[in-house]
């Protein structure tokens, strides 16, 4: 069977994903919401949801903790600074980076969970 | 009868780094006394677009947040320019955030909007040149 729920070590196992902090691994990836206007991602993503960005600044990770969503997934190869990646270490946020560009991540991060 | 649990912080206007901070605290406080994750969620959000406000546009301020049984009362207090058109502000998409604000993902003229989704009742209490004060409260339950 294709879809379902599974928890971001199964998705980083899965999908062209590479882990920058996973203080949280066992968390369940119930959806996704892709953007980069912290506002916008603050008013629309729900707990448990992949965001996937190109932000790479530190309030990514207040507006993850906020609202908690299950991993932040970085798309284009975007890293974090070592500095704000231990900022998310603390704060149990789960950051993963892909090379693939946002649409192409969101498609294939869609298909194993739908 | 016991006093309200209040939380005081002062807001530092002139770091984007640790702007959040006190909303994440805020978020841990009421986890730990057990209130609805719904809750937690919509405070943190609230606070969080208030506290970002205060840095782009105040150069910081303080914040009070008040924990009652049936609800949580922010209040967000700046000396900053105060906001010429209230309603205007309160438009989704409406932003005088200046253009580097916005490289760092804010300025999407989102953030009183989200306030008052994420809120029960807001007041905007504001005067140019003097400052802002912005009362919310979340109902529990």
């Amino acid at each position: 069977m294709i879809g379902g729920i599974m928890t971001v070590t199964e998705l980083l196992d899965k999908l062209p994903l590479r882990a920058l902090c996973l203080p949280d691994p066992d968390r369940d990836v119930t959806g996704g919401y892709t953007g980069d206007l912290l506002s916008w991602v603050m008013g629309s993503a729900q707990p448990g949801q992949a965001w996937v960005t190109i932000m790479s600044n530190v309030n990514v990770v207040a507006v993850a903790t906020l609202c908690d969503v299950s991993c932040v997934i970085l798309a284009q190869g975007v890293t974090l600074e070592p500095e704000v990646l231990k900022t998310a270490e603390s704060k149990l946020v789960n950051v993963l980076t892909s090379p693939l560009p946002a649409f192409e991540l969101c498609l294939t991060v869609g298909e194993l969970i739908r | 009868m016991t006093a309200p649990l209040r939380f005081h912080y002062d807001i530092d206007g002139e770091n984007f780094t640790s702007a959040g901070e006190a909303s994440v605290k805020v978020k841990k406080s009421l986890r730990q006394l057990g209130f609805p994750q719904e809750v937690i969620r919509r405070v943190a959000i609230a606070m969080y677009e208030g506290e970002i406000n205060m840095v782009i546009h105040a150069e910081g301020g303080w914040a009070e947040v008040t924990v009652y049984p049936d609800r949580i009362e922010i209040v967000l207090c700046d000396r900053g320019p105060g906001i010429k058109d209230v309603e205007l502000a309160m438009q989704a998409g409406y932003s005088t955030a200046p253009e580097q604000i916005r490289s760092l993902g804010f300025g999407a003229g989102m953030g009183l909007p989200n306030m008052k989704a994420n809120s029960d009742t807001m007041v905007i209490d504001t005067k140019i040149g003097v400052g802002t004060t912005i009362t919310m409260t979340v109902n529990v339950g």
